[in-house]
């Protein structure tokens, strides 16, 4: 029995990686498929030291997650895609102060009330803002548990270290599978200086959190500084994963659960000798760009989603018109199968 | 080497303890495991299932098209998954609950799992008698592997119940040695 080593959902890996980053806030509000981050945070946060809140609403949690950052404590909420939707306005306030959130949403079926299914619909709003105003969030999509216990805690430090919140992007199917996580032994020390938090000001000059800015060209001159440190942010932080990139003559893009079920289909076609091969963002915003900018014409992509295409619109973006791109995309609680992908590669080869 | 399977009964038989304590035991084998359960509302009567798959390489899909083997605990489950599984795949089923009329091309292994649970003195154990059985057949989880789970997973201080699931595996293991 390999040490520190447990078998748990991809729910609960993101609350165990939240405590052992050092969340000392968490406040949210119950929705399925995301019960068991809210729960675990519940029964463990406070013996991990930090302050636990079933705020009465999404719209309270988010708020509150808000102040909690603003007083420099990592603080976090989970929810699911309805009540994602209900926490923009909070998302737009706590960006447009420059301060650090972890926001999960482990999606489910959409629009509106929608189902309690898996589905990938809601990347629009999470690599687009989601709210008012000209902001991003750091976008990070796990594809499997170990990934987001691993990911929950660099989202932590990431929204640190840029003042931004960050969002964990998965699906009901992550969310609710087990795998074994290997737990890290070594605690993650909250140790940026946070010279910006309300701490109390005796003895020095108040700080001031805000998103209000008035005076005339004050709020486009912070705009600026936003989209300086976006475009850092672009340039260090773009991840993604590949496989048998080298010789593919189709590459299917996906992310998520999504590319767990495409890498079946590829080591399957692997087998019969097909040269197929994978990009698996991990970061969505920033989308990687860098392994879709290649020279070969001939190259063809495929990308693969639980929504009718809206990753497809940056993989367009990325590819710039270079090679042909196909899609295959199921919503509302339809997955794209492993023979559904196999029939459309084997039409690309 | 790589193993699906999906297990299905009505909410309340342990299905979901079942596909937990097969992954539970396959990643302390060292394995690669991937446990899927269905999250919908799944209520007591109607059928609960999830789907299990254990292998020597990473896994991809966590989702089963075609199974290696179904546990079957009710008939309604039987009907919604008689026909996920592959070709000579292997079928076990609770012949107290289901009834196993035309099927064909799969392998049957089926004893009154529920009846042989109340004989043993409690009902809800129906579950790891179908797993001994299963064990029995395909020897990728070894027993004492599974018995360190049910230590690991029984409340402390319970004895019986640990017992009393010892004693269905072993009961599984023995009517499918015959």
């Amino acid at each position: 029995m390999p040490k520190n080593k447990i078998l748990v959902s991809g729910n609960e890996a993101i609350a165990q990686g939240a405590l052992q980053a050092g969340c000392s806030f968490y406040a949210g509000y119950p929705i399925t498929p995301q019960n068991e981050i809210i729960a675990y945070m519940a029964k463990h946060m406070e013996q991990a030291g930090g302050a636990f809140i079933q705020a009465e609403s999404e719209l309270a949690a988010i708020n509150m997650v808000y102040g909690g950052s603003a007083a420099g404590a990592r603080s976090m909420t989970s929810s699911s895609s309805p009540g994602v939707s209900l926490m923009q306005e909070g998302i737009s306030y706590i960006a447009g102060s420059q301060l650090p959130a972890v926001i999960v949403n482990i999606m489910r079926g959409g629009p509106g009330l929608g189902n309690i299914a898996p589905t990938q619909s809601d990347y629009f709003q999470a690599t687009r803002g989601g709210g008012h105003g000209d902001y991003h969030l750091i976008v990070l999509a796990p594809g499997s548990v170990q990934e987001a216990y691993d990911l929950t805690q660099t989202s932590f430090e990431l929204a640190d270290k840029y003042r931004i919140p960050v969002m964990i992007l998965g699906d009901g199917i992550l969310g609710q599978m087990m795998e074994p996580v290997q737990l890290s032994s070594k605690k993650i020390a909250a140790n940026t200086i946070k010279n910006w938090a309300l701490t109390g000001c005796l003895g020095r000059k108040p700080n001031i959190t805000k998103s209000f800015y008035l005076r005339e060209g004050a709020l486009e001159e912070f705009n600026l500084k936003l989209q300086k440190s976006y475009e850092l942010i672009r340039k260090k932080e773009e991840r993604y994963e590949g496989l048998f990139l080298a010789d593919a003559k189709v590459i299917l893009v996906a992310y998520g659960t999504m590319a767990r079920i495409a890498k079946s289909a590829i080591m399957q076609l692997r087998s019969q000798g097909k040269k197929v091969g994978l990009i698996r963002p991990i970061t969505l915003w920033p989308f990687p760009q860098a392994p879709l900018n290649v020279k070969n014409k001939k190259l063809k992509y495929l990308v693969v989603e639980m929504s009718y295409g809206q990753m497809l619109e940056d993989v367009k973006l990325a590819v710039g018109g270079r090679n042909k791109i196909e899609f295959l995309g199921r919503s509302g609680g339809g997955v794209p199968s492993e023979e559904a992908m196999i029939g459309k590669i084997k039409k690309l080869l | 080497m790589i193993e699906r399977i999906i297990i299905a009964g009505s909410g309340g038989q342990g299905v979901m303890l079942l596909g937990k304590v097969i992954a539970e035991a396959a990643m302390r084998q060292g394995n690669y495991v991937t446990y899927l359960p269905a999250y919908g509302p799944e209520v007591r009567g109607g059928t609960s299932h999830c789907m299990v798959t254990i292998s020597d390489q990473e896994v991809g899909s966590p989702y089963i098209a075609k199974a290696d083997a179904l546990i079957i605990l009710n008939n309604p489950s039987l009907e919604r998954f008689k026909g996920k599984v592959k070709n000579n795949g292997l079928l076990i089923l609770n012949s107290s609950l289901a009834k196993s009329d035309n099927i064909s091309k799969v392998k049957i292994l089926q004893f009154p799992f529920t009846d042989i649970a109340i004989k043993l003195g409690n009902v809800k154990v129906a579950n790891m008698v179908a797993l001994g059985s299963y064990l029995a057949v395909k020897k990728i989880i070894q027993t004492k592997n599974m018995i360190e789970v049910f230590k690991f997973m029984a409340p402390a201080g319970n004895a019986r119940i640990l017992e009393i699931n010892e004693m269905a595996l072993a009961e599984g293991e023995r009517l499918a040695h015959g």
